[in-house]
């Protein structure tokens, strides 16, 4: 009996008048309590704690030490990278992401192509993480098939140039291959969106392909692909499996800073230095993904 | 016709990209010692009982994951729905959160957590529950919301109501079946979701299949291969099996 029994007409929190226990809305709160102390325990407090340690120096007190400490060295180093990392790949990702999904979204929405390509794209966007460190390591790394054939039959060597691979440019070569995919699964439905009328509209009107895209397709597809590739950034800023999986020594992007942090690479002092990047990682993403909020509701408009 | 060739250009190149790493998978797997092909590493996934071990907890997560957030989070929707509408931007916010909070930040306030869940309850690496409901909250928020925004949910409410029914005869026995397609959708999903998560179980210190399988990396790569593959097709049977789900979902969606 946790619920007051009402009329069965008991629309919203109004309470029917004269009906007893309706007057009790506390009741009516009980039932979402152990969501808000679930979520409040394991999702509101951590972050909390995070947010709020990067203002705290190791005995609680009150300091933007840490904060300071990111604007310098390797820290700053650390963040320039990760935009870096992650605006390359959200670029690249995009534009052969939206490309895939023109290729895919001519086949029939119900096509085998459509769903293989859709589900893979869904494991390789969302799954990743190890599995995709060691896919590349098995492809291009130190014994990789690619860099066996190259070497056996052009005698290239992959690794002429220093071990690359588990440096930036191979993240941002790894990193592509999640986010090619992550741009297929939401940009289809914007593609979806286009009405076939348009184009035809268009070519009634005597307009070429080319018209139709600069004139009409381009300018309704622009919002959601900018919103995509923010969705991408925010993505790559936040991945942390692959690079982990990949690069084992040194720290050459932020979430890898933290594990440094985390793990105990950090000087006598410095306890609060993780949290302070964990802030930094948030504020990123956070502006990121407003941004993305504001370009969606201007682009369902046209849905 | 143009159009034609190039749409397959675009979709025979980057298709050749994405499979080219699968393929690799597949031969450096089964590289035998002289140069020959041998199944050495397949065979010996079975034979190596930590990383059996790590599978079963992985499995087990993976269950116990989608069964809290599902317990979480249905109950609270629908009530929220039906009875408290002035919640529901809280609860959104609240769900989609950690979409913004990267799972290594998160890991951080995290583990002073789970220094209390240790000497609550013990440290078992079922704790992790705790973390991935919260993990695939967003997710299971979104099909969720999905499924209830397709049935006409406080007309469903106020006939069983009116007929006698109980709140939990209300919420089992009227709108779990009737989103069932999004309880499966949202189950599969998190199911997938746990399966690959390695950011929170590596740097609270459990050990999971990903956890295992990164660790075998750094001595045998050949068996931590044939797992990664193993695993990477597990997960696209199941949202191969997803997409199916969503579909029928999706007709009875207009049909409505």
């Amino acid at each position: 009996m946790v619920a007051p029994v009402t009329t069965p007409a008991g629309s919203g929190t109004r309470a029917a008048p004269g009906r007893g226990p309706a007057a009790k809305p506390w009741l009516a709160w009980l039932v979402v309590v152990p969501f808000l102390a679930y979520v409040g325990v394991f999702l509101v407090y951590p972050t909390v704690l995070v947010l709020a340690g990067a203002f705290q120096d190791a005995d609680g007190g009150f300091t933007a030490a840490n904060l300071v400490a990111l604007g310098e060295g390797v820290y700053l180093q650390a963040f320039l990278r990760s935009v870096e990392l992650s605006a390359l790949t959200a670029l690249l990702g995009a534009v052969l992401g939206a490309l895939l999904c023109w290729a895919v979204s001519a086949g029939g929405p119900d096509g085998l192509l459509r769903r293989v390509v859709v589900a893979g794209s869904g494991v390789l966007a969302q799954f990743g993480g190890v599995p995709l460190a060691f896919a590349f390591l098995a492809t291009v790394g130190f014994q990789g098939f690619v860099t066996r054939f190259l070497n056996e039959w052009l005698g290239i060597d992959l690794f002429a140039r220093g071990a690359w691979l588990f440096e930036l440019p191979g993240l941002t070569l790894v990193y592509t291959f999640f986010q090619i995919p992550l741009m297929l699964i939401v940009f289809l439905p914007a593609l979806d969106g286009l009405r076939p009328q348009w184009r035809e509209a268009v070519d009634g009107l005597g307009g070429s392909t080319w018209s139709y895209w600069r004139h009409v397709g381009g300018p309704i597809l622009l919002p959601a692909f900018l919103g995509a590739l923010l969705l991408l950034f925010a993505n790559a800023f936040s991945a942390y499996a692959t690079a982990a999986a990949l690069v084992s020594q040194g720290s050459p992007i932020v979430p890898l800073q933290i594990r440094g942090a985390l793990t105990g690479e950090v000087l006598l002092g410095t306890e609060n230095l993780g949290k302070a990047l964990g802030l930094g990682m948030v504020v990123v993403v956070a502006v990121a993904m407003g941004l993305y909020a504001l370009l969606q509701r201007r682009f369902a408009r046209w849905q | 016709m143009a159009m034609k060739v190039v749409r397959w250009l675009v979709l025979g190149a980057l298709g050749a990209f994405f499979l080219l790493p699968l393929v690799a998978m597949a031969e450096f797997s089964t590289r035998g010692v002289d140069g020959g092909r041998s199944l050495d590493s397949w065979t010996s996934i079975l034979s190596d009982p930590d990383l059996v071990d790590a599978i079963l907890v992985s499995v087990q997560l993976a269950v116990t994951s989608s069964l809290v957030v599902l317990a979480l989070l249905v109950p609270t929707m629908t009530w929220i729905r039906l009875r408290l509408p002035g919640l529901r931007r809280l609860v959104e916010f609240l769900c989609l959160l950690p979409i913004t909070i990267p799972a290594i930040v998160l890991v951080v306030g995290l583990a002073p957590v789970y220094a209390w869940v240790d000497y609550f309850v013990g440290d078992s690496p079922l704790t992790l529950t705790f973390a991935y409901a919260v993990l695939v909250l967003p997710f299971a928020y979104r099909a969720i919301d999905a499924g209830l925004s397709s049935i006409d949910l406080k007309t469903l409410a106020e006939a069983a109501r009116g007929l006698g029914a109980s709140w939990g005869a209300v919420l089992l026995r009227v709108v779990v079946p009737n989103i069932r397609t999004a309880l499966i959708g949202a189950s599969l999903l998190s199911v997938a979701l746990v399966l690959g998560e390695f950011t929170l179980a590596s740097l609270l210190n459990f050990d999971t299949l990903q956890v295992r399988v990164n660790l075998l990396g750094k001595r045998n790569a050949g068996v931590s291969i044939a797992v990664s593959l193993l695993s990477l097709l597990f997960a696209f049977a199941l949202l191969f099996l997803l997409s199916f789900v969503g579909r029928r979902r999706g007709t009875v969606a207009e049909e409505g």
